[in-house]
């Protein structure tokens, strides 16, 4: 099985640039709007369904009237349309759900389609080779891969390394290794391999990788409601009970005064009363939420996870690539007193030159230019035994066949060890590598058999840009937090500069996690972004968990969200995303209440003006009729529906100006607005019905 | 500036420098704190241990409320007991006769959840005894219970999770001992002074000066209308309430007795702010509150002030404003001060005849039990505009892309839905019990022709107008209702029950719930209660769901009486 996530890609860039009624998606939504007509559908959304049956009572007294005219009742014509009117109301509030499912399962089957079949090679327990279809591959099944292959589908390589390019997932063409063990061992679905052979266990089953989840969600199928989603139905079902009380009650009442109410007025109030808005078009902003996630490349794995990235209050982020370019770069060599500047380069890059790190590399490219010939010192190398990085000796280097120890790493490491074999540590030495460090840089000591023979200054380099989104996220309310293996003095630096709100120096990933539980005991949400093995379980513990799609399979099972782009800056648009999302809810529920003041001044002098004409004087609008008070209301009821549908796809922008100027200004425009459009919306419709009744 | 103007002014200016220091006394008493009344333990001591009653032990909510259930039930079977009996025991110089059942039920409940509906009049419906161990000992606990339900509240909303809220008996007991009592006794002194009756002697024989003999009901009444205003009951001791000469004699006792009973409420806000030491808070729960009772104000003092046009059509003079009904001493403005503060706070005691107030008035007086959250009853009035700032909290906190939180604790589906059922029940039980007797009226106009003493709008507000009240526990009376009939004392007892505990319930069940969660510590990100922007917010919640709901019974009621009579 086979997914093209470059696909997913190009899709999302050619619906970005599209308009959101996009005319196939307009005509499949047309057509569900009616099937979701279905009352068990209907059922979810309690608000929707009241309308329902109202509609379906109008449905029978204007063709009861159709028989036996009932003046009381008003005209055929009238009940007519008020019923249509209401059905269409439902039509509205159904596309609008649909349009939001359509615009997802647009997506979802750009994805179907470029699933092809891959044939995999299934190594069997008893080692035998069996061809099986890429669909059929189980959890726990082993397959080979070989140079120019494709891999059959999402797993973790258990023996081998390749090169695979994963262009189709990253848009990256620089291929990538990938090897058993470590936090390089997932392997996607749909990447190529380009060298080498690896084994490959199966670690999704087939339809439950998180693709497969996603499209289940959009499509509306998997699709549950959240926890805010359940309290917003409910206190949308309240409004609804109010009203179902105030219309009910009003029977009597208005018998007691002698002023028959029709049926069709009594709906109609009904139904612009109660919340029809919001309760249409609240299951299409949460399906939208999640949509424009997907749109920002993140998988979501729930919608309940897109709602809590609003609450995010902290956000761990990784030093390297969301705060700083890439790795480090050597930036000075600083000899010990006694050393020579060119035989401590020249060690230096002899340490360096097998050193695949960044760093590594970078020193070798400052010698060259310190005039020193890097390839002139390979010769050294011969029968040299190579000393990696481990978290233990925090140092690296080489052993030199004639017995010499090259060495460099953390200044602390180096200084105990060189202290363990009776060497002085020049205090020139320790006061460099604090200049260094309180300077932002990264000191690197070199000693040769023990004896330092220097520093290597290692700068990092800040994005720019960064100060302005951490300024921003400061404003949100959002504490950030910078993760960084660098000792106190260089990441408090590098925080300073950056403009974070507090660092975890030396990080292990036990660290993360306890800082991660710490904030959590305060009461705070904390959203974290990882891809390695062992940033699992605090991907776990985070409340928003991101895993970056190269990380292991393990780093993505842990999170709730996925990554496409591997963008550690990525948290940031999530949080806004979330903030959009619940805005949406709020500002229209809002705008659905307020509007009710104008459509009971619209409504309710039309009910008694006949039999009461004093009141008359609550006709403050100067409707034409009762008839094209109620008719007007209601179309108005019907039309705020689609013609607020781009609102709640796009999502109420967010801008971080504190929570009560925000509060402030979205009452000012859905508050108010809600209150005074119906005002204007109903006079206008009320001047071209006027014309007919 | 016109002097009855100015009068209201006073009267409402002191009301709020009264009750600032005041609140700042409930927070040390309700704290735990030191206070001058601490010489009160030994009593409070002596009290605890007589009701086998460990002080020390704090309760969950579910605890708070089983005490406060069970008392008040003790106390139902305690009042029909006596109400039922009443002819037959003693201090009943007059030969007062025992209560039906019926009216019993009625009244016994209208006491018991701090109402005050009275179908019955003092003078010649109750003995001496069941004025003071029924009627006058219910306005003191059930005070009381409103203002320990408050602070278990008030407890819960504090920074810290927690479980347990302190112990409802001490809530409670503090309440009567350091709070009502003392306020009570200096109200009643200035009363006694002024001429309110207290005795136990029966009727006086008096020669009025015309040379007629007549009988002058009075009794133990200046104690009793202290803590009538004083705990928002409203129940009178003579039947014309507190437009009775004896009940409420001068100018001066109309404005202790306004003070009185818009004091506690009041200083139940700013206490709120000292209790959780966020004054901010109160600041905002006062603005809103009072922006709401200011707004029901001025029209009434307007229209009362300005006279019936019906009546200036046939030349009466109405310079002095719409006296119909009320009492020259007071004056129509500071009678129509006395109707919103006692409808806005469930008083409901009256000094001038609804009924013959304005239709506008009467409307505005409506609202104000509609609402019922602008000041409100003692403990209870918070409790109802605190369901209100829960709704307010859950949209606006959405507004602002957080996922809603109140003072640091999510609200969830579990509160909503409680403060739903809270904020449904009122319009409920309002229209419903309205609709029904509306469609009686409609169905048996003969039958039932004697509730109404006016068809019509006017008949119509008077049926809205006792619902409401009962909701409300309110207990004025729009009079002009024949609402000493089974289908009143029964319906409205119903309504009276549900509207005191259900309210009462579900504000300390979302607060323990809330109490329990885990605080979250306030971000930039966080909405801020404390501003004038959320304080917008709640006055519109308010305003959209609770009085929006009764438009079209307004229409029908008093505006069509409006528009009909300008």
């Amino acid at each position: 099985m086979i997914r093209s996530f470059a696909a997913l890609r190009m899709t999302n860039e050619t619906m970005k640039s599209q308009s959101l009624f996009q005319p196939a998606l307009v005509r499949e939504a047309v057509g569900q709007a009616f099937v979701k007509l279905d009352p068990r559908t209907m059922f979810r959304n309690p608000v929707m369904f009241t309308v329902e049956i109202g509609t379906a009572v109008m449905f029978f007294v204007t063709i009861g009237l159709l028989f036996r005219p009932d003046a009381a009742q008003g005209s055929f014509g009238y009940n007519f349309t008020v019923f249509g009117v209401l059905f269409l109301t439902l039509l509205f509030a159904n596309f609008a759900e649909a349009i939001a499912e359509a615009r997802g399962k647009a997506q979802a089957d750009s994805l179907r389609k470029t699933r092809q079949d891959t044939p995999a090679n299934v190594r069997l327990d008893d080692g035998k080779m069996v061809a099986v279809s890429s669909a059929q591959l189980q959890k726990g099944q082993v397959f080979v891969v070989e140079a120019g292959e494709i891999i059959p589908t999402d797993g973790e390589i258990i023996e081998g390394l390749a090169t695979i390019d994963e262009s189709a997932i990253t848009g990256e063409s620089a291929p990538v290794i990938r090897e058993a063990g470590g936090d390089k061992s997932s392997v996607t679905g749909g990447t190529k391999v380009l060298s080498d052979r690896i084994v490959v266990q199966v670690t999704t089953a087939p339809g439950e990788s998180f693709l497969d989840k996603m499209i289940a969600l959009v499509e509306g199928a998997a699709r549950q409601k959240t926890p805010n989603e359940i309290a917003l139905t409910i206190l949308l079902a309240g409004f609804t009970l109010v009203f179902v009380i105030v219309c009910v009650t009003l029977q009597p009442f208005a018998a007691y005064a002698h002023t028959p109410i029709a049926v069709a007025s009594f709906i109609a109030l009904f139904v612009c009363l109660i919340p029809t808005t919001i309760g249409g078009l609240l299951s299409a902003i949460g399906i939208a939420g999640m949509d424009r996630a997907l749109r920002a490349n993140v998988i979501t794995k729930s919608g309940k996870a897109v709602e809590t990235a609003g609450d995010i209050d902290v956000l761990l982020l990784d030093k390297t690539g969301t705060i700083t370019i890439g790795n480090r770069k050597a930036t000075h060599f600083w000899p010990a007193p006694g050393v020579a500047m060119q035989a401590f380069v020249e060690q230096a890059t002899v340490s360096s030159l097998t050193d695949e790190t960044p760093e590594g590399k970078s020193i070798v490219e400052l010698a060259r230019d310190n005039k020193v010939d890097p390839a002139q010192l390979q010769s050294r190398l011969a029968g040299a035994e190579l000393i990696k990085f481990t978290a233990e000796t925090r140092s690296s280097g080489v052993t030199l066949a004639g017995g010499t120890r090259l060495r460099k790493g953390a200044a602390d490491a180096m200084r105990r060890l060189a202290e363990a074999a009776g060497q002085a540590y020049p205090a020139e030495v320790a006061e460099r590598v604090q200049t260094v460090a309180k300077n932002g840089g990264t000191p690197l000591v070199l000693s040769e058999n023990d004896r330092v023979l220097g520093v290597v200054e290692l700068q990092d380099i800040i994005k720019p840009g960064i100060q302005e989104r951490f300024e921003r996220l400061r404003a949100m309310g959002i504490k950030t937090v910078m993760v960084t293996g660098d000792n106190p003095l260089t990441a408090k630096f590098i925080a300073e500069k950056a403009g974070v709100d507090d660092f975890i120096a030396e990080a292990k990933p036990e660290d993360k996690m306890q800082y991660i539980r710490a904030e959590q005991q305060a009461g705070k949400l904390v959203a974290m972004m990882g891809d390695g093995t062992n940033d699992a379980p605090a991907l776990a513990q985070a409340d928003v968990g991101v895993a970056m799609n190269s990380g292991t399979q393990a780093a993505k099972e842990a999170g709730n969200m996925v990554d496409l782009d591997n963008d550690p800056t990525k948290l940031i648009e999530v949080v806004e995303i979330g903030k959009q999302l619940l805005m949406t809810r709020g500002t229209l529920t809002t705008f659905s209440i307020a509007n009710d003041v104008a459509k009971y001044f619209a409504i309710v002098p039309a009910l008694f003006m006949v039999a009461i004409p004093a009141l008359g004087a609550l006709n403050i609008m100067g409707l034409h009729s009762p008839q094209s008070a109620i008719l007007s209301a209601v179309i108005f009821n019907a039309l705020i529906i689609p013609a607020l549908v781009p609102l709640a796809l796009r999502g109420v922008a967010y801008k971080p100006v504190g929570a009560s100027a925000l509060l402030r200004r979205n009452l000012l425009i859905y508050g108010l607005g809600g209150m005074v459009v119906p005002f204007i919306g109903i006079k206008v419709i009320d001047l071209l019905v006027g014309l007919v009744w | 500036m016109n002097t009855e103007l100015i009068g209201i002014a006073v009267i409402f200016l002191s009301t709020v420098l009264l009750a600032l220091p005041l609140g700042r006394y409930l927070a040390v008493v309700y704290s735990g704190d030191r206070s001058w009344s601490d010489f009160l333990g030994p009593l409070e001591r002596g009290l605890y241990r007589l009701g086998g009653i460990d002080a020390r032990q704090e309760m969950t909510w579910q605890q708070h409320l089983r005490a406060l259930l069970t008392i008040n039930l003790l106390w139902f079977f305690w009042a029909m007991l006596v109400l039922c009996t009443q002819g037959s025991l003693p201090l009943n110089p007059d030969g007062n006769p025992s209560m039906t059942p019926d009216l019993a039920f009625n009244t016994a409940i209208s006491f018991l959840v701090n109402c005050n509906l009275q179908h019955y009049s003092g003078e010649t419906g109750m003995s001496y005894l069941s004025q003071t161990v029924v009627v006058m000992f219910l306005q003191f606990v059930t005070a009381a219970t409103g203002m320990a339900a408050c602070v278990v509240v008030f407890n819960a909303l504090r920074e810290r999770s927690a479980e347990r809220l302190g112990n409802f008996y001490v809530y409670f007991v503090h309440s009567l001992t350091r709070v009502l009592l003392p306020l009570s006794l200096a109200v009643a002194l200035v009363l006694a002074f002024q001429g309110t009756p207290m005795t136990y002697a029966g009727k006086a024989a008096v020669v009025t000066v015309q040379g007629d003999s007549v009988q002058v009901s009075r009794g133990p009444a200046a104690a009793m209308v202290a803590i009538k205003e004083l705990g928002t009951n409203g129940g009178g001791f003579f039947g014309a309430n507190s437009a009775h000469p004896l009940e409420n004699p001068t100018y001066l006792t109309n404005a202790v007795e306004n003070v009185a009973l818009v004091l506690i409420p009041l200083a139940m806000v700013f206490a709120l702010g000292y209790y959780l030491k966020r004054p901010k808070l109160s600041y905002m729960v006062l603005g809103v509150m009072t922006a709401g009772f200011l707004l029901l104000l001025a029209p009434t003092v307007y229209y009362e002030m300005h006279g019936n046009p019906a009546l200036a059509h046939l030349g009466t003079n109405q310079t002095l404003g719409a006296l119909e009904g009320k009492e020259m001493r007071f004056g129509a403005a500071a009678s129509a001060y006395w109707g919103i503060t006692n409808t806005v706070i469930s008083c409901g005691s009256v000094n001038s005849m609804h009924d013959s107030h304005m239709p506008v008035s009467g409307m505005c007086e409506l609202l104000g039990m509609m609402t019922n959250a602008f000041y409100g009853g003692v403990g209870v009035g918070f409790l109802n505009f605190f369901v209100f700032v829960v709704i307010a909290v859950f949209i606006s906190g959405l507004m602002v892309g957080r996922t809603p939180e109140l003072l640091g604790k999510k609200i969830e589906a579990r509160e909503m839905k409680i403060a739903l059922i809270v904020a449904l029940l009122h319009p409920l039980l309002i229209l419903a019990g309205t609709a029904m007797s509306a469609h009686l009226y409609a169905g048996h106009p003969t039958e039932y022709a004697g509730w109404l003493a006016n068809p019509g709008f006017h008949g119509f507000s008077e049926m809205l107008y006792e619902f409401t009240s009962s909701a409300a526990n309110n207990g004025s009376g729009f009079e002009g209702l024949g609402d000493n009939t089974p289908w009143w004392n029964l319906s409205t007892g119903v309504v009276m029950l549900l509207a005191r505990f259900l309210p009462i319930i579900g504000p300390v069940a979302i607060a323990g719930l809330l109490a329990r969660k885990k605080y979250i510590p306030e971000s930039a990100g966080t909405l801020r209660l404390d501003t004038a922007t959320f304080g917008v917010m709640v006055f519109f919640v308010i305003w959209i769901i609770a009085a929006l709901a009764f438009f079209p019974a307004l229409a029908l009621g008093p505006l069509a009486e409006h528009f009909t009579l300008y």
